[in-house]
């Protein structure tokens, strides 16, 4: 079979695969391609018709298809080709891309470097394990926007929520708009997986409860959803006897988390992280496989697509770096996740230049502090008066605390004795 | 009147869908069938193990024990001339002590009395290295290398569409509420009308004996037994190369933990006695249940993998045998098929068949049509194979379900097909769209439109699994 050679192969052309692209070019890399799966590109942007993106790349409030627009726009001047209908079916750890489209058939690509941008998908029902039927009416929350945003149509009238990521308050908000009746939010969680801005934009503003500490253990209607029962659940997460409420309702939409969609990188044999279910990357967001980088949902789910961009533009340089011949000066020194730490990234990094580490908070945390120490010496400090698990957080390590560290690095919080 | 046939078979599960492909092939006459459902295989047909068992677990003598050899031969030969997804992986049934021992060789005895070739007893060394995943409790299994899996929905489909190429003709959302007698026959009322027959053969599964009441003096009972089972992703390599099943009990075989044909693995499923037969709802107890149980074969299990959990529901006849044959002048039944009646159905239908066709006098067919060649699924197909599918058909460079590479021209084509998909979940079976670990979060959407495109309905009119299972209620 018939294969062409390129320098930079990114799979994916949404907001991570668009800004690593961009970077790239920028970076002098010329002979790059963008293969992303739909018709148009934008990934989950597109279908999220709501403002807020933007906020910190540009200082101004987009919606989803406008913040895509501009880096569209941006690609275009630049000249990126973006193929757009094709979906990648394998790729091999010697850098091999197998793709299909209706217009070119089958082809491989022979890529210098590629960068890894498929998003994510969003936790199915199956997943969770709820019993009940299988009745129409059950939605992943992105599922209904995007019937609701792309096709104009109505995936039912009288809503329960399970799960308060923020697809799901975001979809609360647009059921409600569009006329229908958003009964509840329901979370398994003592506190939100959704940002603060979403729970009280998209559920006080109008009136939706939340109910924490709670969750869906029965789903019923033989054809279409007729009902479900929630309960209050204990501490370790299980239905209290005698809590049940039932709802009467036609439409359950699932906003129960986002799975890195890493079915490709497993097949080039990217060593992956269990705990993000992404790879494992150094800070130049260079994978375990060489020449395959990897940045944006499919790394490490965001809350914003601001930094998504960001961190997808350093992916881009650093590709090009890569192309370039260009190895880090340092050896790659382990960074590891300590008390109240979920999910560093990177999780090596080569101690040359400032690194900003990003990670989720264990649990809710107030008036704490997140440590950065190696060998018992401390290289950087951020205290916050919350901390949750919601809100992705940094810790940014500076260049000269870096110098001449070898030791493993560990990121913990430290919460204040009656703090 | 709504139809005049010779023949109308009441069911389309796998007995009914067997049952019309075997006469269609035998006789000339009209052959109607009538289902409840929007799609065939809608019962226990599309909830079940899908195993192909050896025939070990009836009772010599039984209708069952007889069927299911007879069934289980036949099914490699079927499954090649059907190209359903059929694998011989053999099965162990795992003996946890000392004791559950002489209930092995109690098995063993009886399958070779009901003609079962191969069984033996493997111990514990030999297990080991067959099933490293197994239970470090296991003393001793018992090995039946003739039982299979198939994919029992699969199967339906392409009986049914066999069938269709023969000239059978389907009638869905057709429940028979009675059937009466008249001078040339009998006539089978539903809601949309009167169908009238010159023979009825009644394969309603859950409802059998509900019509056999209405024809028969003599009493027949079933009772739903409802089985609720999990589905797990792929694993990487698979965890067991056999279907596994534990000593059965009174209620049944027991829970099982088997590979499927598409190499998920399957675990299930529980036996409860039920009211409501058509209650196909799972349960937190059940569904716990069966991991409990499953742990025991596999120590190991995690659910952390499901795709998704299911309950189908067996129609358990009191007697405990399948009732199979004429229940009335020209009124023929097969009546109680529980398991193993997906390994039996073959020869089932083969035999009841030939009786019919020799007692009513129907004429004899000329010329049979050979069923549709199974085109290969491009998810299985080298790069040469899909490059040259996509150049054949540039809808096959369209990918629509990612987590089961299914694409645009496989989802089309099983609408097409004789008794196409007619519903989102009509379609997941036929080309496992949707089938995959996002079950259809991405690609619902997609196969709405295309549903609606083939259909000539708007997309509002398009449902999950027929009557009001509609997906969407209305525009924005």
């Amino acid at each position: 079979m018939e294969t062409i050679r390129k320098a930079l192969v990114i799979i994916g052309g949404g907001p991570a695969g668009l800004a690593a692209g961009i970077a790239a070019r920028e970076a002098g890399v010329t002979d790059l391609v963008i293969l992303e799966r739909e018709d148009e590109a934008g990934g989950i942007l597109r279908q999220c018709i709501h403002n807020g993106f933007g906020l910190h790349r540009y200082g101004e409030e987009l919606t989803g298809p406008e913040y895509a627009a501009r880096d569209i726009a941006r690609a275009a001047e630049l000249g990126l080709g973006i193929r757009c209908g094709t979906t990648v079916l394998s790729v091999s750890p010697e850098r091999l891309v197998t793709c299909v489209s209706k217009q070119e058939g089958l082809q491989v690509f022979e890529a210098g470097a590629v960068i890894l941008a498929m998003g994510c998908r969003e936790r199915p029902r199956g997943a969770l394990g709820t019993p009940g039927t299988r009745c129409a009416g059950v939605y992943t929350a992105g599922a209904a926007q995007k019937f609701v945003n792309l096709e104009g149509l109505m995936p039912g009238r009288r809503v329960v929520i399970l799960g308060s990521g923020d697809i799901g308050l975001i979809m609360a908000r647009r059921m409600t708009l569009q006329g229908a009746k958003v009964l509840a939010c329901v979370e398994l969680m003592p506190y939100s997986s959704g940002l603060n801005r979403n729970i009280v934009q998209c559920l006080q503003d109008f009136d939706i409860p939340l109910y924490l500490s709670h969750t869906v253990t029965d789903i019923r209607g033989r054809e279409r959803l007729e009902g479900v029962t929630v309960m209050e659940v204990d501490e370790h997460r299980r239905p209290i006897p005698g809590t049940e409420t039932d709802f009467a309702c036609d439409t359950l939409l699932l906003s129960v988390g986002l799975i890195p969609e890493n079915e490709l990188s497993r097949q080039a044999g990217v060593p992956l992280s269990p705990v993000t279910g992404g790879a494992v990357v150094d800070d130049r967001l260079h994978t375990g496989v060489p020449g395959i980088f990897a940045c944006g949902n499919v790394l490490h789910v965001h809350d914003l697509v601001d930094f998504v961009s960001d961190e997808s533009f350093r992916a881009g340089q650093a590709a090009a770096a890569f192309l370039r011949g260009e190895a880090p000066d340092a050896p790659a020194v382990e960074v590891r996740d300590g008390e109240g730490v979920r999910g560093t990234v990177p999780q090596r990094l080569h101690p040359d230049h400032d690194v900003t580490l990003m990670f989720r908070p264990a649990g809710v945390y107030k008036n704490a502090a997140v440590v950065a120490e190696s060998a018992g010496v401390e290289l950087a400090r951020k205290r916050a008066m919350i901390f949750t698990p919601g809100e992705m957080a940094t810790l940014p390590l500076k260049a000269e605390k870096l110098r001449g560290v070898t030791a493993p690095i560990t990121v913990r919080m430290e919460v204040k004795e009656n703090g | 009147m709504l139809e005049h046939t010779d023949i109308l078979i009441i069911g389309a599960g796998v007995v009914g869908c067997a049952l019309a492909r075997a006469l269609s092939l035998r006789t000339d006459a009209q052959i109607l069938v009538a289902e409840r459902a929007c799609d065939v295989a809608e019962g226990a047909s599309k909830a079940n193990s899908g195993i192909v068992h050896a025939g070990f677990d009836a009772l010599p003598g039984s209708e069952k024990a007889r069927l299911n050899v007879k069934g289980a031969a036949m099914y490699p030969a079927l499954c090649r001339e059907l190209g359903v997804p059929y694998r011989q992986c053999g099965a162990l049934v795992t003996a946890f002590s000392e004791a559950e021992r002489a209930t092995l060789e109690k098995l063993l005895r009886q399958g070779e009395e009901n003609g079962v070739a191969g069984l033996r007893i493997v111990e514990r060394e030999e297990l080991r290295a067959l099933e490293p995943n197994l239970s470090p409790e296991a003393v001793c299994a018992l090995e039946a290398p003739t039982a299979g899996i198939v994919s029992p929905y699969e199967l339906v489909y392409a009986l049914a569409d066999h069938a269709a190429l023969n000239g059978v003709s389907f009638l869905f959302d057709t429940p028979v509420i009675g059937i009466e007698k008249t001078p040339g026959g009998w006539l089978a009322v539903t809601p949309d009308g009167d169908i009238a027959c010159r023979c009825v053969v009644n394969c309603a599964g859950i409802d059998s004996a509900r019509l056999h009441g209405q024809v028969s003096a003599k009493p027949l009972h079933i009772t739903p037994r409802r089985g609720q089972y999990h589905v797990l992703d792929h694993p990487e390599t698979p965890v067991f190369r056999h279907t596994m099943f534990q000593c059965p009990t009174a209620m049944g075989k027991g829970v099982l933990v088997t590979p499927t044909v598409h190499g998920n693995v399957l675990l299930g499923p529980t036996a409860e006695d039920i009211s409501d037969g058509f209650d196909t709802a799972t349960t937190a107890e059940g569904l716990a249940e069966v991991c409990e149980t499953a742990r025991k074969t596999w120590p190991a299990l995690s659910t952390r993998t499901a795709v998704t959990n299911f309950s189908g529901v067996r129609a358990h006849e009191d007697g405990g045998d399948f009732v199979i044959g004429q229940a009335a002048p020209h009124c023929w039944e097969a009546v109680g098929i529980e398991s193993p009646g997906l390994t039996s159905a073959p020869a089932l239908a083969e035999e009841l068949a030939a009786a019919i066709c020799a007692a009513e006098g129907m004429t004899e067919k000329a010329e049979t049509v050979p069923p549709l060649k199974r085109e290969k699924p491009f998810n299985e197909m080298t790069p040469e194979e899909q490059a040259e599918a996509i150049r054949r058909d540039p809808l096959n460079g369209r990918l629509i379900c990612r987590c089961e590479v299914v694409t645009e021209a496989e989802i089309r084509a099983a609408i097409r097909r004789p008794v196409g998909a007619r519903t989102v979940d009509g379609v997941k079976r036929r080309c496992r769209a949707g089938m995959g670990r996002c079950q259809g979060g991405f690609c619902a959407p997609r196969v709405v439109e295309i549903l609606s495109e083939e259909l000539g309905i708007p997309m509002t009119a398009v449902t999950k699994g027929g009557g009001a299972s509609r997906m969407l209620v209305g525009e924005i």
